[in-house]
């Protein structure tokens, strides 16, 4: 089990190995669809060496930091990853597959992409130590909240060299 | 002729939504904590023990299992000697909103597929069956867009046979890998016709999933667990929890397929009234 801080530096990306365990720390950016087609025209975050996490969690309840919050489908994202990535973004958090374009792209840019637990939202929402929505609140579950994050489990799905898990 | 209130059906409503939402269907947890102890990959035990703590943690803390809360599909079996006092899909669609407001769940409902728009809470697709006798049946389904996504339909040739309807049913397994969330449930519909055989897979995915089953979902089972995606995508031998099927009369030229996949996360709750 690896334990790594954002923002993350090249040589945390260049020792991870696809398939191996790790406990993120720091700041992450959610992002999904809708997002996405804003993110490629306008950035409202830095995203030199950011975060993002494809996901679009429940409304808050009372008295709780955030709802459940686990990944959604990464490969909705691959179309506007590529750009993304040569912009400067160094990790996605998602779940499932990616295009052999953006696999290239990532051993490209030195960049990785992580799993979360798929499926597991209300325990992915215990590692969340802050959560505040940063741009497109009109897009409701769809904005990009920043959240702080504390040994949130990963799983390296395509590492810097272009491995994948999935083969 | 027995008098149902709208309201209280809305009531009800509301209230399936918070349990199919946050408690697990028993059946389900049971098919995960029996493949926990069967599954032998590391990581794919240690994901299946996750699936199975977000559970427990879900329904003790009353938070969604999944952020993604579905789009609602009501089942209706209305009892012909009902008379609904109001107006019945009123009272189901403002019983979605209630339940799903007070959940905190996701607003993941947009009006217009094409412009999309602000989402929200309204709209759910309900299926209403009008049987014999006096008794109302709800059953609502949040179905996840990560699992419907992989959804598949086919018009085989009536010739084709099993062979050839296994195979369809596997391909549908293996496009959708590691995407919608395996272990997965596989709702199959067969026969009728291309809307219906649609309905009949989602029917499908109602069923017990310990309860007996036909030769043909051992079958489909059994050749699934071969493909190795298992837990997460992350290899092993538990990529489907379960295979049913629904059958129907069909036409002498054509045999329907249709496929549902559900995410580990099969997410449904009934009441009668």
């Amino acid at each position: 089990m690896k334990r790594i801080n954002t923002p993350l530096a090249e040589k945390d990306i260049l020792r991870l190995k696809a398939g191996d365990e790790v406990l993120l720390s720091g700041e992450i950016y959610t992002s999904r669809d809708q997002a996405h087609q804003r993110l490629i025209k306008k950035l409202p975050f830095k995203i030199k060496h950011a975060v993002i996490y494809y996901c679009g969690p429940t409304q808050t309840p009372p008295g709780k930091i955030i709802g459940s919050c686990g990944p959604t489908t990464s490969a909705r994202m691959d179309a506007f990853t590529p750009l993304l990535l040569k912009r400067g973004l160094k990790a996605m958090i998602g779940k499932g597959k990616r295009s052999e374009e953006v696999r290239r792209a990532i051993k490209k840019y030195r960049a990785v992409y992580f799993l979360a637990y798929a499926g597991c939202g209300a325990l992915i929402s215990k590692y969340v130590q802050k959560a505040k929505p940063v741009a497109y609140r009109d897009l409701g579950p769809e904005a990009i909240y920043r959240l702080e994050v504390k040994d949130f489990p990963l799983i390296v799905g395509i590492d810097a060299k272009g491995r994948s898990i999935y083969g | 002729m027995k008098i149902i209130k709208a309201e209280k059906i809305t009531k009800v409503v509301a209230d399936l939504c918070l349990k199919a939402n946050c408690i697990l269907r028993s059946d389900v947890l049971r098919k995960l904590k029996a493949a926990y102890k069967t599954e032998n990959n590391p990581k794919a035990k240690k994901a299946l023990g996750a699936i199975i703590e977000n559970a427990r943690l879900a329904a003790k803390e009353k938070l969604a299992i999944c952020q993604d809360t579905g789009l609602p599909i009501v089942f209706i079996a209305l009892g012909q000697e009902i008379n609904i006092a109001g107006e019945l899909k009123k009272a189901v669609l403002k019983g979605i909103e209630q339940g799903y407001k007070k959940g905190n769940f996701r607003e993941s409902i947009i009006r217009d597929p094409i412009t999309r728009g602000r989402s929200g809470y309204r709209g759910a697709v309900i299926h209403t069956d009008i049987v014999k006798g006096d008794k109302l049946k709800i059953t609502v389904l949040p179905k996840g867009f990560g699992c419907e996504n992989k959804s598949q339909f086919k018009m085989l040739n009536p010739t084709a046979g099993e062979g050839q309807v296994k195979k369809f049913i596997l391909q549908a397994v293996k496009t959708a890998g590691p995407d919608a969330c395996p272990p997965y449930v596989v709702g199959v519909g067969i026969g009728g016709s291309s809307d219906y055989a649609g309905f009949l897979a989602k029917v499908a995915l109602l069923k017990n999933i310990n309860a007996k089953r036909s030769k043909l979902e051992r079958e489909l089972e059994k050749e699934i667990g071969k493909s190795g995606i298992g837990p997460m995508g992350l290899g092993g031998k538990v990529t489907c929890l379960a295979v049913r099927v629904e059958s129907f009369p069909t036409h002498i030229a054509g045999l329907p397929v249709a496929v549902n996949i559900s995410c580990h996360a099969l997410r449904s709750a009934s009441a009668r009234l």
